[in-house]
């Protein structure tokens, strides 16, 4: 079990003074510049030794991101944006690092910008989060006050303007490029990549996105190196990160732990166990809502890391842990998320606006069982026609749930349907139901 | 024509809305704001102001009416004082979920149904919501004009499932029972402190932290911001 002392959001829970005077009690803007000092190549290495991932859900080594970035400026202006949009159903992680240790974010965020030549940098703010997007004001307007940004940012030399945007509820804006839209003053529309946001983001000029996490763990793995971060979990799974626990477990929490650590180890020693002990879990969503569902057999055993759980055909996403015991109805469950993502989709590709909407039509009807055997099939080669066929990953985020319900609880799924028969005793409508 | 429910889908084309305002102009506190916000982008690129603007102008509602909406009228200025063509202020006022275009109740009850709140009971907070309000169905207004209830997806705080967002505030950890108290106190005009509805600290497991228990000089306590506005 990962220590405390190696812990970095010491203030997770706000048990403690959240402005200026805590952050710096618990380590913050201790000997930034002398960071900075150390030069643009050497910060983006040492991101690189860290084997930091990016915690936002993809896992994209957070170094060779930063590397992306032009090293000699063409004229254009460079731009770190945050994407604090946290929307994935399952997490709430960047929401406690905003409210309760905003300092963490807003150093990371000259850091990194200074790592990767911006002068400037937004944060993307989900507008759900309303009071966390005080705190974090509050946090930025007291750093531009003790000179901490702002022009010769602390001491270094280099100005650094830090600004905080407000969304206003759209899942999509969570895609970089969506986000990159929306805060341009558009609707969240992802663009096309290639051009990639690292040559042509935020108004048109190079721009790199992360996650609040990913940053606000910089200026840590500053301090006590590279090599101390990496120490935590399994190598390419490296170091410390926010689980979010939630469902049916008997003590629902976020908690930081060491990445590779054990699922039934994760829920048994922070959030209690499972509702009725172990054996009474029917699943688990280890990562957020668009990863697939895993059966208990497969969470006896698992890490909680980048690769174990693909290797179990699901992801760590953003490793919020959705716990579902035995008294769920999965079908049901799963069906709510197809609603989700009908709901969310931008409307931009056809796969995705037509795809979620009929997958959600026919996930209703199968919580009630009012389907043929074979509409499972039609069901997942749909999902197959929208995954990859769009321009952002949200068509594969709404096709994976289903392909993890499928092919781990058919059975359940066609049992419903039996037992739907058995009820009503008639032919069940032929296909063209689904379009209904 | 009515204002229809608070429509996340609402229409905003011109037409027979006779109960839009047919003018609106930003008071002293809205001008102040525009202007910081404003102060956030290049002045090349002031489009990138139209979400912080339709902000201000939900807010202004709320001080002015108690009805935390953003009228077409208001559309319209935001789209002159951005130059940007009004279609692509309606465009992104219609695209984004948390814009009312139509007038809510003074508490607007955003419930999220979705799958980790479902989980822990947001069925219940659901029916507490409409056994308390008269309200029978998504986007209506209580007959006392009171409350609006939408359904909303994840709110991003699924640790401390089930939510119930009201205005601005999350409430935390609901059931049925502290559901209705808390529209209770809403309908008295005395919301308490948003968070836990059990008082459990933040998002730590109940009954007290498994970690962060054996550092030290940690900082002063926690000091809430004051309440905004």
């Amino acid at each position: 079990m990962l220590q405390d002392k190696d812990r970095i959001f010491t203030n997770l829970y706000g048990l403690h003074d959240w402005r200026l005077a805590g952050a710096r009690a618990r380590g913050d803007w201790d000997g930034t510049a002398e960071i900075l000092a150390r030069g643009r190549d050497a910060l983006v290495d040492e991101v690189k030794s860290s084997g930091l991932r990016g915690r936002g859900g993809a896992g994209f080594p957070t170094g060779m991101k930063w590397s992306f970035m032009p090293k000699q400026s063409d004229g254009r202006p460079c731009f770190l944006i945050v994407n604090a949009d946290e929307s994935e159903p399952g997490t709430c992680k960047d929401r406690d690092i905003m409210r309760h240790d905003p300092h963490k974010l807003v150093e990371g965020c000259l850091i990194a910008a200074f790592a990767m030549g911006a002068h400037a940098a937004y944060i993307y703010i989900r507008g759900e989060f309303y009071n966390e997007a005080r705190h974090l004001q509050a946090a930025i307007d007291e750093a531009y006050e003790a000179g901490l940004i702002g022009n010769d940012a602390c001491g270094s030399g280099w100005d650094f303007q830090l600004y905080l945007h407000r969304g206003a509820g759209a899942y999509i804006c969570g895609e970089e490029t969506g986000l990159l839209e929306s805060l341009e003053g558009k609707k969240g529309m992802p663009r096309l990549k290639p051009p990639f946001p690292a040559a042509v983001g935020l108004y048109g000029c190079p721009s790199t996105v992360n996650n609040v996490e990913s940053i606000a763990v910089v200026p840590t793995i500053m301090r006590r190196g590279a090599s101390w971060f990496a120490s935590f979990g399994r190598p390419r799974n490296s170091g410390t990160k926010l689980f979010c626990i939630s469902g049916h477990v008997n003590q629902p929490c976020n908690v930081e732990e060491e990445m590779s650590i054990p699922l039934r180890e994760l829920i048994e020693r922070h959030a209690g166990g499972v509702r009725g002990g172990w054996d009474n879990v029917l699943a688990v969503i280890p990562g957020g809502s668009s990863v697939p569902v895993i059966p208990k057999s497969v969470c006896d055993d698992v890490l909680m890391d980048f690769d174990a759980l693909r290797d179990v055909k699901s992801g760590l996403g953003t490793a919020a842990v959705i716990v579902m015991d035995k008294s769920t109805d999965i079908i049901r469950a799963i069906a709510r998320l197809s609603q989700f993502y009908k709901h969310e989709s931008c409307g931009q590709c056809t796969p995705c606006r037509e795809g979620t909407g009929w997958m959600m039509r026919v996930m209703n009807r199968m919580v009630q069982g009012r389907a043929e055997p074979e509409e499972i099939d039609t069901l997942d080669q749909v999902t197959r026609q929208v995954e990859g066929h769009t321009i952002c990953a949200l068509g594969d985020a709404a096709a994976w749930p289903i392909q993890g319900l499928i092919r781990h609880f058919r059975p359940e799924m066609e049992a419903r349907i039996a037992a739907y028969k058995a009820r009503t005793a008639q032919p069940a409508p032929p296909m063209p139901m689904a379009a209904e | 024509m009515e204002p229809h429910a608070n429509g996340s889908t609402g229409d905003v084309a011109p037409g027979d809305e006779d109960w839009q305002p047919k003018t609106f102009a930003f008071d002293d506190i809205s001008e102040a704001q525009v202007a910081r916000a404003l102060a956030k982008y290049p002045s090349t690129r002031k489009s990138s102001a139209v979400l912080p603007l339709l902000w201000i102008v939900q807010h202004q509602m709320a001080r002015q009416t108690g009805s935390r909406w953003v009228p077409r009228a208001a559309m319209d200025v935001v789209a002159q004082l951005l130059e940007m063509p009004p279609i692509r202020v309606y465009e992104v006022a219609t695209f984004y979920a948390m814009y009312n275009k139509a007038p809510v109740g003074s508490w607007h009850l955003q419930v999220c149904t979705t799958t980790p709140c479902w989980l822990r009971g947001s069925d219940e907070v659901v029916s507490a919501c409409k056994r308390f309000t008269g309200i029978q169905a998504w986007g209506e207004t209580s007959a006392d004009g009171q409350f609006t209830m939408t359904e909303v997806e994840c709110l991003g705080a699924c640790v401390n499932a089930p939510i119930l967002q009201v205005n601005d505030d999350f409430y935390e950890d609901m059931d049925a029972e502290t559901t209705e108290r808390l529209l209770d106190a809403l309908r008295r005009g005395e919301p308490p402190l948003p968070g836990s509805m059990r008082g459990r600290q933040t998002s730590a497991p109940e009954g007290g932290p498994t970690t962060l228990t054996t550092l030290e000089n940690l900082g002063g306590p926690y000091v809430p911001l004051e309440p905004a506005e």
